[in-house]
């Protein structure tokens, strides 16, 4: 679905990747660990193609495609959507009007906005004023319009009470795994359709959705991947450093 | 009745507006009053009604109380369906018929303020007189059309409107020129009263040719309690347009709200913006501008004045800038002469904020229609109370004006 191949990225004028290779397969969940400022969100805005990162080096292929160089709208469309940590404000553009842009002008996208206790909000002016809670939810919704096949996900957890994180959760859970109009699993094992690269700090957001692999990211390079859980897990007792520091021991030996 | 009462109009024939480029009178002859009357807007000639429709004065009234065409300085035609609670004829049929008119007569505006109010004074200008009786609630707008069909021409009219104690109506007046009148002026007097607990809405939509030059002149007093609401869209493109209405809200609690949307495209020069002078206690006043700039000049004023105890005041004025090379200039004051008002005002010039375009582009719309959905959330999101059919405009305007490149 995804790969990305010695990415070198510029933002603000610094080198903030230095090379990142990794690959997302089709239905695959990856998780992307890192402190702060080691470059994930730049790797996310890179994927989708933002305008303040600049590609330097590297390429990024999408459904086989390369996507390096391309617009942000084109690869909307080719099935890449991202739900942002701090979406900007819209002043004058009402959600309601975005959700339904966002679904090929379906006028019938903003339908499942209560479910988003986002009802409410349509006629707002995007994002102007919406708490973290709200800013989440308003992603979440654009996205079920958008309907992608590949989601960036930043961070969706951060800023939100513990009420609203179930219901965060559980919309970030049907993104990945209900495609339109599918209800869900029918029995059966789910069939995966979406596939996610996932930012989190807490990884609370893997007890909605089953990550495959996770990556740590620091200064710009990968510095080891393993299991989700694994990882995070030596992050919680160790630390980031020495995390990294047994990690690359473990390489060198 | 006029001569003699304003002995230094002559003079004024010489004075310049305070604001925009100068105008020589002598480039245009005064217009025609003879223009042909258009007794059913329905068998208007196809080239009038396009040119009506888009400034939104519409051939079938179903959803119009009453309608007044003016072509140059001729009124073709003036239709009323609710005689008994709205009056429409021209001026001059209504200086005729009631002395009382003298009181309202160049009352709100002096016709020594510059030479267009005084060309109008000394041509004894017609215009239309629209009165709303007292108590009467006027359901559907009245609608007036003041069109310039020939070139070199000056039309010069001079309308009252009077909404009386406690009485409402919506009016939407379109302004537009015919294609062989590029060249031309047109200057519109016009002074408005809305009395005690009276409400007036005044919509006015343009659409000029590129060589036009306009120049209106408006006043207005309000009474006790009065509301005055004044919708002024420009967006396509113009010679030189300069505009500058005053509000003088004379009565307690009566307030004022300007809403300006203005489109300035290479080679327009619009100056817009007004004034509202708060007399009374407890009088409020918003002036809401927007305006983008697509190389032209584009100013932007609005001053308020505070002169009574408790006055409430807030003035925006936002512009963004598609293209380099043109002026875009905000111009906002506040004055005061009493310590006991609040009046505030923001104002802001720069480009559409990339971020939001991306942002919107990451939802698969291509950036033209991002781009389009900012520009007119930006147009008409933070302006509330616009009505429906400025909004249809304003969004053709904007899908035409093709901002994406």
């Amino acid at each position: 679905m995804l790969e990305i191949k010695d990415l070198h990225v510029e933002a603000g004028g610094r080198e903030i990747l230095k090379g990142v290779s990794l690959t997302i397969a089709e239905g695959e969940t990856c998780v992307l660990f890192g402190p702060n400022g080691s470059g994930k969100s730049t790797l996310l805005a890179a994927i989708m193609g933002y305008g303040h990162c600049t590609v330097t080096k590297g390429e990024i292929l999408f459904k086989g495609q390369d996507i390096t160089h391309m617009g942000v709208d084109e690869r909307a469309r080719l099935g890449i959507g991202m739900m942002m940590q701090r979406p900007p404000n819209v002043a004058g553009v009402k959600l309601g009007d975005l959700v339904r842009a966002a679904a090929g002008n379906d006028p019938n996208a903003t339908k499942d906005a209560e479910s988003f206790k986002m009802d409410n909000f349509l006629e707002r002016d995007v994002n102007v004023g919406f708490s973290g809670g709200e800013i989440k939810r308003s992603e979440l919704l654009q996205l079920s319009a958008q309907k992608p096949d590949f989601v960036l996900l930043d961070e969706p957890e951060s800023g939100v009470d513990l009420e609203s994180i179930d219901l965060i959760g559980r919309k970030v859970h049907d993104l990945l795994y209900m495609k339109s109009g599918k209800k869900g699993c029918d029995g059966s094992r789910c069939a995966r359709h979406v596939s996610a690269l996932v930012i989190t700090h807490t990884g609370q957001i893997l007890d909605y959705i089953g990550a495959d692999k996770a990556y740590i990211l620091q200064n710009g390079v990968i510095r080891c991947s393993g299991r989700p859980t694994d990882l995070l897990k030596d992050i919680r007792e160790r630390g980031y450093k020495e995390c990294i520091s047994c990690r690359m021991v473990n390489i060198q030996e | 009745m006029q001569n003699g009462e304003h002995p230094g109009v002559k003079d004024a024939l010489k004075k310049a507006g305070t604001y925009g480029p100068d105008v020589d009178l002598d480039d245009y002859k005064v217009g025609s009053s003879d223009t042909g009357r258009i007794d059913d807007l329905e068998k208007a000639d196809e080239t009038t009604k396009d040119l009506m429709v888009n400034v939104g004065v519409v051939a079938d009234e179903s959803e119009r109380d009453g309608s007044i065409i003016f072509i140059d300085n001729g009124m073709s035609h003036c239709s009323n369906k609710t005689e008994d609670g709205v009056e429409l004829m021209s001026t001059r049929d209504a200086v005729a018929k009631y002395d009382w008119l003298k009181d309202y007569f160049w009352k709100a505006m002096d016709p020594e303020k510059d030479k267009f109010t005084a060309k109008t004074y000394l041509e004894e200008s017609d215009g239309y007189f629209i009165r709303v009786k007292k108590g009467y609630h006027a359901k559907n707008p009245v609608q007036t059309c003041m069109l310039l069909k020939n070139k070199n021409t000056m039309q010069n009219l001079h309308n009252i409107i009077i909404v009386e104690e406690d009485a409402s109506l919506e009016i939407i007046t379109g302004c537009t020129t015919d294609r062989h009148a590029n060249n031309a002026l047109h200057i519109g007097v016009s002074e408005i009263y809305v009395k005690d607990g009276g409400s007036l809405s005044f919509s006015m939509i343009h659409n000029w040719g590129s060589d036009t030059v306009v120049r209106p002149r408006t006043a207005c007093i309000l009474g006790k309690d009065a509301k005055y609401v004044n919708n002024y869209v420009i967006l396509n493109p113009v010679g030189t347009l300069q505009s500058f209405p005053v509000t003088y809200l004379n009565g307690e609690g009566a307030s004022c709200k300007y809403n300006t949307i203005c489109l300035a495209h290479k080679d327009s020069n619009i100056d817009t913006g007004g004034a509202v002078v708060m007399n009374a206690p407890y009088t409020s006043a918003e002036i809401m501008s927007r305006s983008l700039n697509k190389g032209g000049k584009m100013i932007a004023r609005g001053r308020l004045s505070g002169n009574a105890e408790k006055v409430k005041a807030h003035l925006e004025c936002r512009s963004i800038v598609l293209e380099d090379g043109g002026l875009t200039l905000a111009v906002p004051e506040l004055e005061s002469t009493v310590a006991d008002v609040e009046m505030t005002h923001e104002a802001a010039v720069g480009k559409i904020d990339r971020d939001q375009i991306e942002y919107l582009m990451s939802r698969g719309l291509t950036e033209d229609d991002a781009v389009s959905m900012i520009v007119r959330g930006f147009l008409v999101g933070g302006i509330k109370g616009l009505p429906e059919n400025l909004k249809r405009e304003i969004d053709d305007a904007v899908e035409k004006a093709n901002l994406g490149n």
